[in-house]
């Protein structure tokens, strides 16, 4: 009861910032006087025409009004229509959101895995130099900007050696079409979340190789590999979980950087295309989804620390 | 003393991978104070070796998309990619470490109401965030410095908070309240003396981090805008070049990477067990 009563919270409590997000984006997207009748109709137009489209587009209304408009507006599936183009941003938004959850998932598929592996190898053979190299490695690989490891993946299979294909397209028509459109961004996308993601894995083990009762098995004579697999793994399962969720959630930095420079046409491109001809509606629900996700993903996290602390099983 | 106040147990001595940190790190700040006195060209001089050239004697990095020597567009980007983002850490970190002990001495719904808006700018990606801000306001220099310090604002006041409430409960501050101390004079003499050496490893990984949102963000020419380039504007513009395997593209996203990973090694040296949380 004690643990569903903290989930709850968490989640009210999740809700409650997500609404405050909603507020900064608003807020920071409206600050400034040049509003949308400006993108539409620029400058030299009169202004007749101007207050015309200012009232059709609900702009002569106060900000709290429109801040109301604009969140049930996203929270019934139509946040308005883009000033570029005019189609309805729920229309441009749907398939890209659709290519970067397969971007991501592609990439969360390769990357939780390999990330286990490491993170309890290291800790098993922890000290040794495997683990060592492993930790400068994973140290360094956290620091180096994905647009360094897209350019010499892209410069040595894509241009040197002819193996996959520079642009990234979001179909996976047959295997061999999968790998040539998805190796190089999931592999760039893959080497930081991995690397962060086996650290904590291995730190949240060692923590738990920390106790007593590791120490009683190891006096006892079992071996590394067992006291890690059997004995520690169990109880190690929650932070693991915790840990894999919230890297995941840094993955949705790398990826707008990734979709950009492989041309691929997901909602984090769509975004920074927005951004480039200020097309706020487009740009608030962008922001508003990546930090949904984000927020989802750290809920995740939460939720997983929680379930796994015994000292919360109480009847 | 204070080390009982933090969690991970430090190691005194520098590790061989700290101390080739320390003479990178040395090395690049002094390349951001003195590039543009040893760049020899001007940034925006046309040098007579075409354009992409490979590396060669005369151009050790070759030249760019437009014939320019890169070694010099090179230096002179080290001023901004270095210095921007170390003003854009410091305010970062004096607001966060400031708002912090604010939290940590007064708690009450001062407490609550400042835990409340970080929670709320720490739930949108950083280089999301910039794309808004950049959206709203442009591209200038004071917006993307303060762009960047308000992002990292929570992160650092969450750090510093934890810290504080960590100290806040010790003895010896219990003496000096005792003693009839005022609040600015325990925080002054008292707490913050014992923040320092954590709050500069934290100084550190953020200075990474900015570092890597405003890069990325001029990669995406959304940051610093021509004909001024820090290193990640300056990958951007030679980007063609990937396709003749041309030094213009990949020097400067090298140089980031050097920059960043000196640094990083620099703490996990420093620390042993560098923090595994990353915001």
């Amino acid at each position: 009861m004690l643990m569903l009563g903290m989930i709850v919270r968490r989640v009210l409590g999740g809700l409650l910032t997500l609404l405050l997000v909603s507020v900064v984006v608003f807020v920071g997207t409206n600050i400034l006087p040049g509003d949308a009748t400006e993108a539409i109709l620029g400058q030299s137009v009169s202004p007749e025409a101007v207050a015309g489209l200012r009232k059709a587009l609900g702009l002569d209304l106060p900000a709290h009004e429109r801040y109301l408009r604009w969140l049930a507006g996203l929270l019934s599936g139509d946040p308005g229509v883009s000033l570029i183009n005019r189609l309805p941003v729920a229309q441009l938004i749907g398939p890209r959101f659709a290519n970067s959850l397969l971007l991501t998932a592609l990439t969360a598929a390769v990357a939780v895995p390999l990330a286990l592996l490491i993170g309890i190898t290291t800790a098993i053979w922890r000290g040794t130099l495997y683990d060592r190299v492993a930790n400068v490695t994973a140290v360094s690989l956290v620091a180096v900007p994905e647009f360094l490891l897209a350019t010499v993946g892209v410069m040595l299979f894509a241009v040197q050696l002819h193996w996959v294909s520079a642009l990234a397209k979001p179909s996976i028509g047959s295997f061999t079409e999968a790998l040539q459109n998805f190796t190089l961004p999931v592999l760039t996308l893959c080497f930081a979340v991995t690397a962060q993601m086996a650290r904590m894995t291995r730190a949240a083990l060692l923590g738990v190789l920390d106790s007593s009762y590791i120490e009683m098995a190891r006096l006892k004579g079992v071996r590394p590999a067992r006291l890690v697999l059997h004995h520690a793994l169990r109880n190690a399962a929650g932070p693991i979980a915790n840990a894999v969720a919230l890297n995941l959630s840094s993955l949705l930095g790398g990826v707008i950087i990734v979709e950009v420079i492989f041309s691929y046409p997901g909602l984090a491109k769509l975004a920074v295309d927005a951004v480039e001809t200020r097309d706020m509606p487009l740009v608030q629900a962008c922001a508003m989804i990546f930090c949904a996700t984000f927020m989802l993903l750290v809920l995740v996290a939460d939720v997983c620390s929680i379930l796994s602390n015994p000292r919360l099983r109480t009847r | 003393m204070s080390d009982s106040a933090i969690s991970a147990p430090r190691r005194r001595r520098v590790s061989a991978a700290g101390q080739a940190g320390i003479a990178l790190v040395l090395a690049w700040v002094a390349l951001a104070v003195f590039g543009p006195y040893l760049a020899p060209y001007r940034a925006g001089d046309v040098v007579n070796a075409g354009v992409f050239a490979p590396m060669s004697a005369a151009h050790p990095f070759g030249t760019d998309y437009l014939g320019r020597d890169m070694l010099s567009r090179i230096l002179y980007g080290a001023r901004y990619t270095v210095g921007v983002a170390m003003v854009a850490t410091v305010l970062a970190c004096m607001g966060g470490i400031a708002l912090g002990i604010l939290s940590a001495v007064r708690r009450g719904w001062t407490d609550s109401v400042l835990g409340r808006a970080a929670d709320a700018l720490i739930s949108i990606p950083h280089l999301m965030f910039a794309l808004v801000v950049v959206a709203a306001f442009g591209t200038s220099l004071p917006v993307l410095i303060l762009m960047a310090a308000i992002s990292y604002v929570p992160g650092s006041y969450r750090f510093a908070r934890a810290l504080a409430l960590d100290i806040n409960a010790m003895d010896f501050i219990e003496v000096a309240r005792a003693r009839g101390e005022r609040s600015a004079y325990v925080v002054w003499a008292e707490i913050l003396p014992n923040m320092i050496a954590p709050l500069l490893t934290d100084f550190g990984l953020r200075f990474v981090f900015v570092v890597l949102l405003l890069s990325g963000l001029s990669f995406l020419g959304l940051g610093i805008q021509p004909p001024n380039a820090d290193w990640g504007a300056l990958v951007r513009e030679n980007i063609t070049g990937i396709y003749e395997a041309a030094p213009a593209v990949l020097v400067p996203a090298v140089a980031i990477a050097v920059l960043t990973i000196s640094v990083t090694l620099l703490i996990d040296g420093f620390s042993g067990r560098a923090r595994a949380m990353v915001r």
